[in-house]
């Protein structure tokens, strides 16, 4: 059987998750405004530590997870779905290196307003990019217990939250890492 | 005689019971629940820091615990009364509203329910673990910060907020999703009850507002539990953001309290009115208009930071365009009731009140948004009088008007109509004596958030006066409350449709059957049931 591909306008759990998306994206836009508004206070900071070549290399393999995660949704494909799900966690990884580097450097959200802002910045986004791996998670389980069970909109709606999560860190990366380049 | 059941009409051994339905009526009725619950609450809490001011010098409360009191006060009306009491008629009504058996996500819609439940709990855990918040409702910053706010209160706000906003927000979505996709044949966008219209426009707001409170939220968690810098000028961060962030939420928060409450009025004066209202188009349009500019008059509530003159004029200009829209509402309410066949119930005076006190809460809305003005009145009662109107006479009597007029359909029971009357007469009375005598208060200079003051300021006959009416107002609530307990036991059995009333939710049994309809009307016009009552006199399609 070929599933019809449902549609956002006629699905009522992806229109759910599309509004989710929009309002998380105000979420997102008030905390990234706080850090565009304390930029400068950080920018000696920012400029002195963060390691823009690494950071991109773990970013390109978030963007990579969102090309892997449209073939999983399209071919409903337990094994892209796996992809995805190491390569969001290879970034969770390198987020978590650059964390314990800046600790060690004695940066931390409490040490001064760069600090502040850019834990609570990248953090926030580090938990969304953790709830998209279990939500990824939780699609690999029941996909392998009741193959036939499993909605196709269930993989169109956690595709729809995980490109969302990686778009997040293109804004965040320009502005946290590229914006140091200014 | 015998109750009538509450909610569903199922055999004992198919209910579900309170902790695990998932129907929107009894989802519904547990917001409502919970409203009525914080609403007394809330109450008392006004009543206390009103007894405490009626005289000079006075020491019933500590200065602490007024502070406290009125914070927790607003916050418990705010998030924890009216918005839980507007969204439980929504979730009540809306799907029975546009024919469909629930709404969209169940399951989403009692968890929504349980984090805003939880959320207040967490709130008011705080007076457990040590001590309320007492920064006041919107917690300003550096106030709010460790240093000026050591203990746990403030925690408790951020958590209980932050949870109880995840609950409205998940809400909404759940809302617009089922307005937007549930539909019955027939049930054109441009054909809902403005009731629906309304709770959409509403939803739309909760989505651009609360996200940012959440954010606000954690970025003061952030301060104070990890010693970040975001609101506090020492380390190089800035006060005025939580401001910014928080009055973003803030003002679109009052039309997130006010248009549902305007949404049922829409739907009670036509139907005591027999007429359709008065410029459908206008009254949808016109929430559309007030939901766009309420986004953008934030800063009316920081007019005494000293943004700059730019800033200040172009926000006051547009507060007072918002007067445009609100205008029209009125307009149109009152001609749909002129050359009406009016019947006078209590849901009709209470409609009727909501107007009359609308109005004076929104044109003293206006003169804030004078700058001058608001420079001389700010922080003073005469803002304390202010939003009363607005929430109070506005919100609220919408609300008991949505009450008397929907009751019948919840519980299969009318609300008594004589006592509804005392109920009206009591509350118009008492909350004028309260808040009207607070205009001349703040006028004079009474500053708000002050646990007393000294005699020879001269305020005392008119606290006086305030206070006597805030005592007038227990007595109205007790009389509802009355009403509502004695109603719900052994009032006058309703009947499906008792006001010969026109939308969908009155062509289905009083309460609602688990699925809501057996069939469903064909919908061809704004007002399908009167259509099937009197296809001779159909609304043109
Ligand atoms: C039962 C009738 C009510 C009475 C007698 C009452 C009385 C009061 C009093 C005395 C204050 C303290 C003013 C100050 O010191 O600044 C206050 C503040 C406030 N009230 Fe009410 N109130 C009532 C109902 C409501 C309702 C229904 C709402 C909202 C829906 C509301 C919202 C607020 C808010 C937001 C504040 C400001 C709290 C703050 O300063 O942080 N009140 N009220
Ligand atoms: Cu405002």
């Amino acid at each position: 059987m070929i599933a019809v591909r449902p549609a956002i306008g006629t699905n009522r759990t992806l229109l759910g998750v599309a509004i989710f998306i929009a309002s998380e994206s105000i979420f997102f836009l008030a905390i990234v405004l706080a850090y565009v508004a304390y930029r400068d206070a950080g920018l000696a900071t920012a400029k002195a530590t963060l390691d823009i070549g690494r950071t991109a290399v773990f970013s390109v393999a978030l963007f990579g997870s969102s090309g892997t995660m449209a073939l999983a949704a399209r071919a409903e494909s337990g094994r892209w779905l796996a992809a995805t799900i190491v390569l969001g966690a290879i970034f969770l990884t390198g987020q978590g290196s650059e964390y314990a580097r800046l600790l060690g450097e004695g940066i931390g959200p409490g040490s001064a307003l760069f600090g502040t802002t850019f834990f609570t910045l990248t953090g926030l986004h580090g938990l969304h990019v953790l709830a998209g791996l279990v939500a990824l998670g939780a699609l690999v389980a029941a996909n392998r217990r009741r193959r036939r069970a499993v909605h196709p909109v269930a993989w169109e709606a956690v595709g729809m939250y995980w490109h969302f999560v990686d778009a997040v860190w293109v804004v965040v990366f320009s502005v946290v890492y590229l914006g140091t380049l200014l | 005689m015998t109750a009538v059941p509450l909610w569903v009409r199922l055999p004992a051994r198919e209910r579900v019971g309170w902790l695990r339905t998932v129907d929107h009526k009894a989802i519904g009725v547990l917001y409502i629940g919970m409203g009525v619950a914080f609403f007394a609450i809330g109450g008392l809490e006004a009543l206390l820091l009103r007894a405490q001011l009626a005289t000079p010098e006075e020491r019933l409360l500590d200065p602490e615990t007024f502070n406290q009191a009125f914070t927790v006060h607003g916050v418990t009306m705010i998030l924890l009364a009216v918005v839980p009491l507007l969204v439980g008629f929504a979730n009540y009504l809306v799907p029975l509203m546009i024919g469909a058996p629930d709404v969209a996500f169940p399951r989403l819609n009692a968890l929504s329910f349980w984090l805003s439940l939880v959320g207040g709990i967490v709130l008011y855990f705080s007076f457990l673990a040590g001590g309320a918040p007492d920064t006041g409702w919107f917690s300003y910053a550096p106030l709010s910060e460790r240093a000026f706010a050591p203990g746990t209160g403030v925690d408790y706000y951020i958590l209980g907020l932050a949870v109880n906003g995840a609950g409205t927000i998940i809400g909404a979505i759940n809302l617009a999703v089922t307005i937007l996709l549930m539909r019955c044949p027939g049930m054109a966008i441009s054909r809902v009850p403005l009731f629906v219209w309304m709770t959409l426009v509403t939803s739309v707001l909760i989505l651009g507002a609360y996200p940012a409170l959440t954010a606000a939220l954690v970025m003061l968690l952030v301060d104070r539990q990890l010693g970040g810098h975001f609101f506090d000028p020492g380390g190089g961060g800035q006060a005025v953001l939580w401001q910014h962030l928080f009055w973003f939420f803030g003002h679109p928060e009052v039309y997130i309290m006010v248009l549902p409450a305007m949404g049922m009025i829409s739907e009670v004066i036509p139907v005591f009115s027999r007429k359709p209202i008065f410029g459908y188009g206008f009254v949808a349009g016109s929430s559309v208009a007030i939901a766009f500019l309420s986004f953008g008059v934030w800063a009316h509530h920081m007019f005494a930071v000293g943004l700059g003159d730019t800033e200040n004029a172009i926000f006051s200009a547009t507060s007072m365009l918002i007067a445009i829209p609100t205008g029209v509402k009125i307009f149109n309410w009152i001609a749909t009731m002129v050359g009406g066949r009016l019947r006078m119930t209590t849901a009709m005076l209470f409609a009727v009140g909501f107007i009359a006190m609308f109005v004076i809460g929104g044109l003293s809305g206006v003169s804030l948004a004078v700058v001058p003005i608001d420079l001389a009145v700010t922080d003073s009662y005469y803002v304390v009088a202010h939003l009363h109107y607005v929430l109070f006479g506005g919100t609220m009597l919408g609300i008991f008007a949505g009450t008397y007029y929907w009751f019948p359909k919840m519980t299969g029971r009318l609300l008594n109509e004589v006592l509804g009357r005392w109920h009206f007469w009591t509350t118009f009375v008492g909350f004028n004596l309260t808040f009207l005598p607070q205009h001349w208060l703040g006028a004079v200079g009474m500053p708000r958030r002050v646990f007393t003051y000294a005699a020879s300021t001269g305020w005392g006959p008119l606290n006086l006066l305030s206070t006597i009416g805030a005592a007038i107002l227990a007595i109205a609530m007790v009389i509802f409350f009355v009403n509502l307990v004695r109603s719900l036991r052994s009032g006058e059995i309703a009947g499906d449709d008792p006001w010969d009333a026109f939308t969908l939710e009155w062509a289905t049994t009083s309460p609602p059957p688990p699925e809501n309809f057996a069939s469903i009307p064909a919908v061809t016009g704004r007002r399908p049931l009167w259509d099937r009552k009197h296809p001779e006199l159909r609304d043109a399609p």
